[in-house]
């Protein structure tokens, strides 16, 4: 078999991973931030 | 500002952006295959980049962990958690492309290698960590318990990174070290890559850790608000007692 199909399949699954984690937190970080008042958001500058 | 984001978020994401974009063109198109492995040696720029990640999610957890035992600060303990959550995220990177790229090399998908064992557990502990996290605890005991373990855990961290030379297994020897016999431009992708997940991993643990941070902040409040109406409940209740 083709190794270019292996390092697709590599690089596909970490790239897609990475982006599927990163819009979670993005999403999370967006839903929770409205429920949390300015003097409780330390760390967040 | 209503998410995650700030202006260090944005310069470090960038930079991450276009560092993986270079990465990419360097691992994928400028750098040469490999005599005898081919074009399956690409899997290197991504495979140990992704073990940097980790090594770097769980140091910071075994650091966080350390320092909440002393001072009991929730951003320690925050840290901790944040960093094991991407460590664990980036450990299963490492065994999946791992176990891509041992079908070309090594003819098969998985091996009870040394390190690949070693790699596993390491994994399931840091689960493990994870899982103590979210248990059904009060706070102080949840966070002192995931520390504990996260100390105890870095252990794994010492053995995978030394199974290739303590144990004879079909796993390669450190592919970094004083010996490093990757041509130039090889050894150049594979830094430029490592460079830029660790940018990435940097630009997800202050996103993961702000949500954490977000999520503690939620929790308390809900605590508060549930104290203050079970109060005022008492309080009626005996208002009413002494009425009737």
């Amino acid at each position: 078999m083709n190794h270019w199909a292996f390092v697709a399949a590599g690089y596909l699954i970490v790239f897609v991973g990475i982006a599927a984690y990163a819009a979670w937190v993005l999403t999370r970080g967006r839903a929770l931030s409205g429920e949390v008042p300015e003097e409780r958001r330390r760390f967040l500058d | 500002m209503t998410s995650t984001s700030s202006k260090a978020t944005y310069v470090v994401g960038w930079a991450a952006i276009v560092g993986l974009a270079l990465s990419l063109l360097f691992a994928l198109v400028l750098s040469p295959p490999e005599v005898n492995m081919g074009d399956s040696v690409r899997l290197l720029y991504v495979h140990l980049p992704t073990i940097a990640v980790s090594y770097l999610g769980y140091g910071i957890t075994f650091l966080g962990s350390v320092i909440y035992l002393r001072n009991q600060s929730p951003f320690w303990d925050l840290l901790a958690g944040a960093a094991a959550e991407i460590g664990v995220l980036f450990t299963a990177f490492v065994l999946v492309t791992g176990a891509i790229w041992g079908k070309p090399t090594w003819g098969t998908y998985w091996e009870w290698d040394p390190r690949l064992t070693a790699t596993t557990v390491m994994f399931i502990m840091y689960l493990g960590y994870l899982a103590i996290r979210r248990m059904d605890l009060p706070q102080e005991v949840r966070s002192r318990r995931a520390a504990v373990v996260g100390i105890i855990a870095i252990a794994n961290l010492i053995i995978v990174r030394y199974s290739v030379q303590w144990w004879r297994g079909l796993h390669q020897g450190q592919t970094l070290g004083v010996d490093t016999q990757l041509d130039g431009l090889m050894l150049f992708s594979l830094f430029l890559s490592v460079v830029a997940f660790l940018l990435l991993g940097a630009w997800l643990l202050i996103h993961r850790f702000r949500v954490a941070w977000l999520e503690r902040q939620v929790e308390d409040m809900r605590l508060a608000r549930a104290l203050s109406e079970r109060r005022g409940e008492a309080g009626g209740a005996a208002l009413g007692g002494v009425v009737s």
